[in-house]
């Protein structure tokens, strides 16, 4: 079970489309996360404007990685998390998930919120196909399989 | 430089906000899922709020003539949709039905002092990995030198 959050999670969801705004206002960039780290694995293409790419991914990764101390700084704890699911679970469920993002150029972050916020037709349609296909998967997970 | 550090500062709120909305976590994604079941309604209000503040502000930012730190807007090319785009995103749900953490979620989660967003994460990362070497492959196999 987990606690209905609507506040705490509107508060998040804003600070996610606030930096998603940062990213292009200041940046010129997609706030993808999967694009990030996808820019940052090789095959590498040279050059000071691709070294400066990965710059700032790698900053943008590093901050995200950083950023339960802030939470820490401003609640005092740790946020808690509870994962319902095995390793070996979690190493499958991470393989397929590297693969879609890689052919569907995004996740939720550069899909569900950078191209649904600019009404592209791409991610809109990317967005509901994954929706769909998560919700698909958790009722044959849980009530199928795991009953 | 001070691109580096704004980079690094709005990843601070971008994992913030991860962590904040439950999105890092993966019994709150599995549970938003579960309609069937321990349905949590709290991830409708993440992409609601997010939605709102990001429509809202690409009209604000995309209305100028070039980013503050960069020489113009990057905006992906293509519009149409294909078997690539929509299987890929199929297969993206899968994994994130089985597992619960998406690749944003787990970068915030990796800081939590927790094996399990490493496992994700590491197999995340080989596949995407993989792909690109693949398809980089594929891609200088199909353009005779």
């Amino acid at each position: 079970m987990s606690e209905f959050t609507p506040l705490t999670s509107a508060l998040g969801g804003m600070l996610i489309g606030l930096s998603a705004v940062l990213t292009m206002g200041l940046l010129g960039r997609i706030a993808g996360i999967s694009g990030m780290i996808g820019g940052l694995l090789p095959p590498y293409s040279g050059g000071a404007a691709a070294a400066g790419e990965r710059g700032w991914r790698l900053a943008f990764l590093a901050g995200m990685i950083a950023s339960p101390l802030v939470l820490l700084v401003a609640t005092g704890s740790l946020p808690e998390i509870e994962v319902p699911v095995s390793l070996p679970m979690l190493a499958i469920g991470g393989l397929i998930a590297g693969v879609g993002v890689s052919y569907a150029n995004g996740c939720p972050s550069g899909h569900g919120v950078c191209g649904m916020a600019r009404f592209s037709v791409r991610s809109i349609a990317a967005t509901l196909t994954f929706m769909a296909t998560t919700a698909v998967t958790v009722f044959l997970v849980r009530h199928v399989f795991g009953a | 430089m001070i691109r580096t550090v704004s980079a690094f500062l709005i990843g601070l709120v971008f994992g913030a906000g991860l962590l904040l909305s439950g999105m890092a976590d993966p019994s709150k994604v599995l549970n938003f899922f579960d309609f069937a079941g321990s349905w949590d309604p709290s991830l409708a209000f993440v992409m609601g709020g997010a939605l709102l503040v990001a429509a809202i502000g690409y009209r604000l930012v995309l209305a100028r003539p070039a980013p503050v730190l960069a020489s113009s807007f990057s905006l992906p090319a293509l519009t149409t949709l294909d078997a690539r785009l929509l299987g890929g995103a199929a297969l993206f749900g899968i994994g994130w039905g089985i597992a619960g953490f998406c690749p944003g979620g787990v970068v915030p989660a990796l800081s939590l002092g927790r094996i399990e967003p490493f496992v994700f994460a590491a197999a995340l990362v080989t596949a995407i990995g993989a792909v690109r070497l693949f398809e980089a492959r594929r891609i200088r196999r199909l353009q005779p030198a």
